[in-house]
């Protein structure tokens, strides 16, 4: 028996197409990705000398105080600001998760209307042109687009100039430096990534199941309970991860919006890494919030793995 | 077959027209459907069968005429108060629910307690032969299980009418037929009222105590399996119902309930007015029709039944139990198909051969 294909001819199979196939976005995602988020974990458990990092392992950067041996082997107890330890770093935290827990309810609950419009009333041949036009906040950037929520809600703002030249309000009302400000321009900055996904679920639902639906006794609001949102909860589930993940990690709109004055966990590590020059703490609190992102991540996919078994 | 005019009527169409736009879907439907009845309606794609059969559901309105449900107009009533239950083409199973949530879905407003529910489902499940089928996932059912499930999903609900949008189209053949077949003994056995939609015209011989016969938003023919098959109005039905071939004639003679005619390759033949002739008077000509199984073949030592004519084979085409021969009567233009079953011993002829045909005038239709 002679085998047309040689096992050993590694250079011809398919596997080697494949793999040289995906080298380049291998490579770029190795350089890119893998080697800063390597780094970034050394560096966490490393010890910050001044300006430099020197390459000693610790654990202070996440528990805060500890003794460490100095070089000429005394042992000298230490004080650091801990990633878990220090109250200013757990309260940031604590925040961060609280306005992108805010940012994508309300994200996602803005969303879904949108694009059950798109799917159920707009017509076949305009779904497009819609989805154009919903990516066109897109083509400014993104410091932009925050930026201009600042012109509208500014103290002499869009907003406040018409009040009050309306004789609504007398005083310009405190829109910007506030939580809710900074809420609501982070939900118009990533509407169009939660809306996307849930139109694509929205799409991928039979139309005759709405109608069985119906005629098996259930109004069309009914309906929608029991047959179209739990189909589309994919699109919900997957609109909420993206929308989350990257807003607790948001350092533009706390600058903008906040004025600085509500920073929360990246404008810390910013801090840390630049100004502080403490690499290794600021190191240490970004794998934290990486491990906070991970965690509420995993604990949301697991409350909604029912949705997420395989439908044909 | 039963005859069903004894029974009350369940649904009744009055002068229905239905319009998307310009295009006229519907076109002045008027139909009874009695209760109980294994009811069909039959035609090709885009005849408006399936826009009829949506009007009954509700998840069509209609442009102007009457929809009466067991005796109530139903125009402005949402499907889901409508005593109709669909089973859809695609089944329209919900994928997230198991096998055994599906076949309650409907029962969500029943008073029943949970156990005399659970009980029902089992018991729906049980009848359409899914029994133990109920914690799957639903979408992990083939196309004949999910069929099952669609059927026991709608018959749980008791409906007054069962609705059947081209239920088997989607299955292969075997599965088809068994379908079929179970079909029409789920329907003694529950009674209700079953209006199919199909545009197999076999289907609907099989199934149907009455075949609406559809063409361009209009009934072309309301009858029995039999009586369409024998007697189709018009060459339409005819063609779409089975094969039959067409002879032109004139009429020689009418009168006493009889008319002569003179048909090409068959010469003078009397039909029978009541039984034999269909369609409207019109002026010129007329067609002599009969189906391929009606004529045959007179091999050596056979006698025709009554009336013998000469042809030449043009096609032969052997299916196993049948061959079907094209062949052309003399003094004819157009070949005539035949169906003869392949009996023990009995020689499959080859192309250009001379043969007797035997045929009977009282098989011939005539159409006007």
């Amino acid at each position: 028996m002679s085998e047309p294909f040689p096992r050993n001819r590694f250079w011809v199979s398919e596997a080697a197409s494949g793999l040289a196939l995906i080298s380049p976005t291998a490579i770029f995602a190795i350089l890119l990705l893998a080697a800063p988020l390597a780094t970034t974990l050394l560096y966490s458990v490393f010890t910050d000398g001044y300006l430099t990092v020197i390459p000693q392992f610790q654990i202070c950067n996440y528990i805060g105080e500890c003794h460490s041996r100095l070089a000429d082997g005394s042992v000298e107890p230490q004080a650091y600001l801990g990633a878990w330890s220090d109250p200013v770093v757990l309260s940031l935290m604590q925040r961060s998760l609280f306005v992108s827990v805010l940012v994508t309810a309300t994200t996602v609950l803005l969303a879904y209307p949108v694009a059950y419009f798109v799917s159920f009333n707009v017509e076949a041949s305009r779904k497009s042109l819609w989805l154009f036009l919903i990516t066109i906040p897109f083509w400014t950037s993104y410091v932009i687009r925050v930026f201009m929520w600042n012109v509208m809600i500014s103290r002499t703002g869009v907003i406040n100039s018409a009040l009050e030249g309306l004789h609504i309000i007398s005083d310009p009302l405190q829109m910007s430096f506030t939580i809710q400000a900074m809420v609501v321009t982070l939900a118009h900055a990533y509407a169009p990534f939660a809306i996307l996904p849930i139109y694509v679920a929205l799409e991928k639902i039979d139309r005759s199941l709405l109608e069985a639906g119906q005629d098996l006794g259930e109004t069309r609001f009914t309906t929608f309970l029991r047959v179209t949102l739990p189909l589309s909860m994919t699109g919900v589930i997957a609109a909420v991860l993206i929308v989350f993940i990257p807003v607790i990690g948001d350092y533009i709109t706390p600058n903008l919006i906040g004025g600085g004055k509500i920073p929360m966990i990246a404008n810390m590590i910013e801090k840390q890494m630049l100004k502080a020059d403490n690499r290794p703490l600021g190191s240490a609190i970004a794998v934290s919030a990486m491990l906070v992102v991970g965690l509420v991540s995993v604990l949301f996919l697991f409350l909604n793995r029912r949705y997420l078994r395989a439908q044909k | 077959m039963t005859v069903t005019t004894d029974k009350p009527t369940m649904i009744e169409f009055r002068d229905v027209h239905k319009y998307y736009g310009d295009y006229h879907a519907l076109r002045g439907i008027n139909a009874t459907i009695k209760a109980g009845e294994f009811f069909s309606l039959l035609g090709p794609s885009g005849c408006g069968k399936t826009t009829l059969l949506r009007t009954i559901a509700g998840f069509e309105g209609i442009s102007s005429g009457v929809v009466l449900i067991d005796g109530k107009d139903v125009a402005g009533i949402p499907p889901n108060n409508r005593p109709t239950n669909m089973v859809f083409q695609s089944y329209a199973i919900f994928p997230h629910l198991t096998v055994e949530q599906n076949v309650g879905f409907g029962l969500r407003k029943d008073p029943r307690s949970k156990e005399d529910k659970a009980r029902a489902v089992d018991e729906a499940l049980a009848m359409v032969g899914l029994s133990g089928y109920g914690k799957r996932a639903a979408h992990a059912l083939s196309g004949g299980q999910r069929q099952r499930v669609a059927l026991a999903r709608a018959l749980i609900l008791k409906p007054k009418v069962l609705l059947l949008d081209e239920p088997l189209s989607a299955l292969d053949k075997k599965l088809r037929e068994n379908m079929q077949v179970e079909l029409i003994k789920l329907q003694r056995q529950v009674g209700i009222t079953f209006i199919l939609v199909t545009h197999d015209q076999e289907e609907a011989l099989v199934m149907s105590d009455r075949i609406a016969v559809m063409f361009e938003g209009e009934i072309a023919q309301l009858d029995d399996p039999e009586t369409l098959y024998r007697l189709p109005k018009t060459r339409a039905v005819a063609n779409f119902i089975g094969t039959m071939n067409f002879l032109p004639a004139k009429i020689i003679a009418e009168g006493a309930g009889k008319v002569e005619v003179e048909a090409q390759g068959f010469g003078r033949v009397i039909l029978d007015e009541q039984k034999q002739v269909t369609g409207q008077t019109s002026p010129g000509g007329c067609t002599i029709g009969f189906r391929p199984e009606t004529a045959t073949i007179l091999f050596e030592g056979q006698n025709a039944p009554d009336r013998e004519s000469m042809a030449t084979v043009e096609e032969v085409v052997y299916y196993g139990d049948m061959t079907y021969y094209d062949v052309r009567l003399d003094g004819t233009s157009e070949p005539m198909r035949l169906s003869m079953r392949n009996t023990f011993g009995r020689p499959v002829l080859d192309i250009g051969t001379r043969a007797r045909i035997g045929w009977s005038p009282g098989a011939l239709v005539m159409f006007r």
